[in-house]
């Protein structure tokens, strides 16, 4: 630079390990990586369905590894912080919500969003068993 | 000299120092400061600069919170020196640099010339939606149109959210959260008419997409805005532009 | 600065990754449990719930091809979209290769799914 005021730019370097807050983002940004590798086992899975019951019954036998079911506990707790997380930041990139005159409270949006998935999870419970047993009996 | 060690105790205040006519780069230089319960890190450098080194700059102005002049990384966080008070650092020592993520110009003191362009490019004025003579009296505006945008008018420039703010650190072509806020506080003025000309910034490359809602910006506001929450409602009407104008068949195409 | 005024793309990239963060806030963990902890191990659930005809029929339904399409498809893009973030985060700048590497195999991901859930028939 010509400029004779030789303004000092600071490298960005290592940003994210310069304070705690940022160390958090990461980790919940790294989420991400965990997302999508299970949307690749998913993947795999439907491959293999669609190449029929030999393949489909394999990769089933592969889910009943042992590696596979601590992968999956860790896929799980991931993707959960990811979940609260998600809805951790949700009241700040929403327009002002008000009801019956006030403002609701981003304490309350977050509650309202991990209800939601509470109540998604439980439901999804429920029609796995129902079409299992359904189709046993 | 009467705040001076009247209970005797004294904290090592170290400072980013920056020279641009004799320094190849910044460094740390510290400095043994007395100090009372009611002295904030501002106090602690007018004292330096005052009795112990005249050389050092820094800007401030008010002393209250409410010039916006002040703002400084301490102990690596950005914050307002006059608001922040040397009793809180129990350790007996005090890191202050330049707010991060601006070229330091000397010292404490940051430029913000990219600020200030980027200030008068989103036109933070009340452009009327409709012009009224004087006869015709005042743009009234009720309670809920005020809550709408009020917080937002508290913003002090003091920059704080751009030093809290990693992605304009890593693009300084980032209109960034504070632009954000005062852009969000005019377009959800009830008596304002240029949203669309505002928006062509909040859609642009340099504009709100370029934010991964951190929120730390939103952390270290001194006057409680929430910068996050602008730039992220405007993600969403900037996308709601997108689609629309492609649905639309005259709409506001570029 | 007048260079960088060009409309953006992003809520195209930006949509997809929304959607796909909010269907795996809201089923990502229920889902990974069904799948990879419970009918494995025969929690909760019969160890069969995933047995081949089951998981036919679910595939072959508009509902359950729906719902497969959109929880692989979503999830890839939300996480391509973060992931390239994040490599500007770490330093590795955003351009037409990061972008294309991303988005490139989340769109693969994608049509993969897509072919499958043809395949399996209707």
């Amino acid at each position: 630079m010509s400029d004779p005021r030789r303004p000092y730019v600071r490298p960005m370097a290592g940003w994210w390990r310069r304070n705690p807050f940022f160390v958090e983002y990461m980790v919940h940004e790294a989420t991400a990586l965990f997302v999508a590798a299970y949307a690749l086992v998913l993947l795999v899975g439907l491959l293999r369905l669609a190449q029929g019951e030999a393949a489909w019954s394999g990769w089933l036998e592969a889910l009943r590894s042992p590696l596979s079911v601590v992968f999956h506990v860790v896929l799980l707790t991931a993707i959960a912080y990811h979940a609260w997380t998600w809805f951790r930041i949700m009241p700040k990139t929403m327009p002002p919500l008000v009801v019956g005159g006030k403002r609701v409270a981003p304490a309350t949006i977050t509650a309202c969003g991990l209800a939601a998935a509470g109540v998604c999870s439980l439901a999804v419970l429920a029609l796995v068993l129902v079409l299992a047993g359904g189709l046993t009996r | 000299m009467s705040e001076t060690g009247k209970n005797g105790k004294v904290i090592r205040i170290e400072v980013l120092r920056y020279r641009p006519e004799q320094d190849r780069e910044p460094f740390l230089q510290s400095y043994d400061v007395p100090f009372t319960d009611d002295m904030s890190v501002l106090q602690g450098l007018q004292y330096i600069k005052d009795r112990l080194d005249g050389t050092l700059s820094f800007r401030w102005s008010c002393r209250m919170a409410i010039c916006g002049s002040c703002g400084m990384m301490i102990d690596g966080e950005p914050c307002l020196a006059c608001k922040t008070f040397l009793r809180d650092f129990p350790a007996g020592a005090v890191r202050v640099e330049a707010l991060a993520h601006f070229p330091i110009e000397r010292d404490l003191v940051i430029r913000m010339d990219d600020f200030l362009a980027k200030l008068e490019s989103i036109k933070p004025w009340i452009v009327p939606k409709e012009e009224r003579t004087l006869a015709q009296g005042e743009y009234l505006q009720t309670p809920a149109q005020l809550d709408v945008y009020e917080q937002f008018s508290s913003c002090i420039n003091c920059l704080l959210c751009y030093a809290a703010c990693p992605q304009y650190g890593l693009n300084p072509d980032f209109v960034g959260p504070g632009i954000m806020a005062l852009l969000h506080r005019y377009n959800a003025d009830s008596r304002d008419g240029a949203a669309a000309e505002r928006m062509e910034v909040a859609g642009s490359e340099a504009g709100a997409f370029n934010c991964t809602a951190v929120g730390y910006c939103s952390e270290v506001c001194p006057k409680h805005v929430d910068p996050a929450n602008a730039v992220n409602q405007n993600k969403t009407r900037a996308a709601g532009d997108y689609f629309l104008r492609l649905v639309r068949p005259k709409g506001g195409a570029k | 600065m007048k260079a960088a005024m060009k409309r953006s793309n992003a809520p195209i990239f930006w949509g997809l990754f929304g959607a796909g963060g909010m269907l795996a806030a809201l089923f990502g963990p229920v889902l990974v449990f069904i799948t990879g902890i419970a009918v494995p191990l025969g929690l909760i659930l019969p160890a069969d719930a995933m047995s081949w005809p089951r998981m036919q029929a679910f595939a072959q339904h508009w509902a359950g091809k729906g719902f497969l399409f959109a929880i692989i498809a979503l999830f890839l893009w939300h996480a391509a979209h973060r992931i390239c973030h994040s490599l500007h985060d770490l330093g590795v700048h955003a351009g037409a290769a990061t972008r294309l590497a991303c988005y490139g195999s989340a769109a693969l991901g994608t049509l993969l799914a897509a072919g499958a859930l043809w395949a399996v028939g209707f």
